[in-house]
């Protein structure tokens, strides 16, 4: 008796020894690169600190919060970011949606392929996107112009970037492109694995099939909606590279995203800990929005 | 039968279409602008079709900069420096800048993806099927990192980076990247479905925890490990404001820093950006194309209970 359960004790000692070992390269690079810097983002948020390497940091306490909210440019930027999740997060869903279950019907290599074109934007990668995007829209060499000049709609070349009225639609445009790929493979997957005995069930006892669509998929697909909203209400949070090469948060801040505004107040103003408070308040917004998807994942299970 | 009807088919179809036309333009824009003579590019009626194709921008982007191929410095030799640059044991011949640029993005992917498959697996394995004190919280605040922008970690990282003396280096970009619980998020999921019995057999059998990893778990989770990899690839790859902030100098940058920089120094010269956009892109795109059935499953792996 007494042998057996040092036997397990033993056992228990080494699963444990052997769990940690296993974890341990990965608990390395998790703690040190991931954990310590979002400690460090919420304690120097607390300073006023620079990015000088003899930099002296002072404790000010809630300063630097107390400062952001009456930051005009901070609440603009604030502004403009959820302008552009409140506009992109409902159009790439829907439009994912449409796409995907347009596509899921045909025959799997053309549907594979509809699914690659739709991603291209997104493995092109920000940079060569953008680059492009800005030669479509400049005032002189640019196609926008001279298609809408050409149709009509407009009569004189429109500095599409340069104009605070139109930047950040333009912006919102691009984010489209490169946002609704992964949507779209997700509702695909998930179009596929909806229970198809519940829809021939449904045909044969007469449905149309919007009433299919809404009575059936519509529920079994929530929690992959659920999903994109939260990824892509995130990813249009961070909107940053599309930003930083095109307006710079020009013309006059009109085009500043928050997390534009975090990477400008560190690497141009050097206020290192004026930009994590900053940084906080964007985690504190997310972490909010993600514990609202959570909950209402859970009231769907 | 489906019930949809003939015509709505039809007209999904071409609307499909005509939106996968529009979306594969910027990239027809890129690589047939890169091959436009200036004139063509500057012209203010937009040329469809480049009427001569030149290799002019290429061969300026190719000429703009030059780089030594490689540097390989001696290990750790930055912590004893003055300055905290590394001393270089070995460098290549000079190349062009942008093939410089090239081989950094793809050491650096190359790294992320090996090391985050690594570290990962055993991690997931660890997390799955090994019953230890601590393990839930681990696994806790995994996930909660998961939910956090990753973007806000990086003002503070510059700092550590510097003191690290690994700042406008390639691993400053490459152990963030290795860091990011996703992977192990994935993997456990992964190692989930494996059946526990498979693993006691073989441990009954007397192998070692090791051979039990090696032999046993990772080749049922390789599907997985696959998915991983060439999501980790093509998502370090194109992680522009890691490498933004972290590469300075410009031997060190990836290409698509390399032509942001470009892009910033010679705005109007469509031609030359176009020629490093498509230099920047069209490797992506092909390990992309090549791939794609591991991509869509690592995309939809990771969202199965996200």
């Amino acid at each position: 008796m007494r042998k057996s359960s040092g036997l397990t004790q033993n056992l228990r000692r080494q699963e444990t020894i052997a769990g940690y070992l296993f974890l341990l390269p990965s608990l390395v690079f998790f703690l040190t690169f991931v954990v310590y810097p979002m400690f460090m983002c919420i304690y120097t948020s607390f300073f006023d600190s620079n990015m000088g390497k003899d930099a002296v940091d002072t404790f000010i306490g809630l300063g630097n919060y107390k400062e952001l909210f009456q930051d005009k440019v901070f609440l603009g930027a604030l502004r403009n970011t959820v302008l552009i999740v409140v506009v992109a997060v409902p159009t790439v869903c829907a439009f994912s949606l449409w796409v995907a279950s347009a596509i899921t019907d045909m025959k799997p290599w053309l549907t594979s392929a509809f699914r690659v074109i739709f991603y291209l934007p997104v493995v092109t990668g920000s940079v060569a996107v953008t680059v492009v995007w800005k030669w479509m829209y400049n005032n002189y060499y640019g196609i926008f112009n001279y298609l809408l000049k050409g149709m009509g709609v407009i009569d004189k070349n429109i500095n599409w970037l340069g104009d605070a009225r139109y930047a950040l639609w333009c912006i919102i445009i691009i984010l489209f492109t490169t946002s609704v790929g992964q949507p779209i493979v997700l509702y695909v997957s998930a179009l596929g694995n909806v229970d198809t005995s519940l829809v021939e069930a449904a045909e044969v006892d007469g449905a149309t099939q919007m009433q299919v669509f809404w009575k059936i998929k519509w529920a079994q697909i929530m929690p992959t909606t659920l999903y994109i909203l939260v990824i892509t209400t995130i990813n249009s949070f961070q909107c940053f590279a599309l930003i930083q090469l095109l307006t710079s948060g020009g013309p006059n801040h009109s085009t500043d995203t928050v997390m534009y505004y975090i990477y400008y107040t560190a690497f141009k103003l050097y206020r290192y800990g004026y930009g994590n408070a900053m940084g906080v308040v964007l985690m504190i917004i997310i972490a909010l929005l993600s514990a609202v998807q959570f909950k209402l994942g859970q009231a769907q299970d | 039968m489906n019930k949809k009807s003939k015509a709505y088919r039809i007209f999904s179809l071409v609307l499909v279409i005509i939106l996968a036309l529009l979306f594969t333009f910027p990239l027809y824009w890129i690589i047939t602008g890169s091959f436009k003579t200036g004139k063509e590019i500057n012209s203010t009626t937009p040329v469809w079709w480049p009427s001569e194709w030149t290799l002019k921008n290429y061969q300026k982007l190719m000429s703009k900069f030059k780089a030594p191929l490689f540097e390989i410095a001696i290990p750790f030799s930055q912590y004893f420096s003055e300055d905290g640059t590394p001393a270089i044991g070995l460098t290549g011949p000079t190349v062009p800048a942008a093939v410089r640029w090239l081989l950094n993005t793809v050491w650096m992917a190359v790294a992320s993806m090996l090391l985050t498959c690594l570290t990962a697996a055993m991690a997931g394995y660890s997390l799955a099927k090994k019953r230890f004190v601590g393990r839930n919280l681990i696994f806790t605040l995994i996930v909660c990192a998961m939910a956090l922008p990753k973007q806000v970690i990086l003002i503070p990282l510059i700092r550590e980076m510097s003191s690290l003396k690994l700042y406008n280096t390639l691993s400053a970009v490459v152990y963030p990247i290795v860091g990011w619980p996703f992977g192990v998020f994935l993997m456990k999921q992964f190692s989930e479905g494996i059946p526990t019995e498979m693993v006691e057999a073989c441990r009954i059998d007397g192998a070692s925890e090791w051979r039990t990893f090696t032999d046993v778990m990772f080749p049922m989770i390789k599907p997985g490990v696959g998915a991983l990899a060439i999501f980790t690839f093509i998502s370090s790859w194109n992680d522009y404001f890691m490498q933004l902030i972290m590469l300075s100098s410009n031997r060190n940058l990836t290409i698509s820093l390399g032509i942001a920089n470009m892009q910033a120094e010679n705005q109007t010269d469509f031609g030359l950006i176009m020629a490093g956009a498509a230099f920047a892109a069209v490797p992506i795109i092909i390990v992309f194309v090549i791939f794609q059935k591991y991509f869509t499953k690592g995309i939809t792996m990771g969202a199965v209970k996200g």
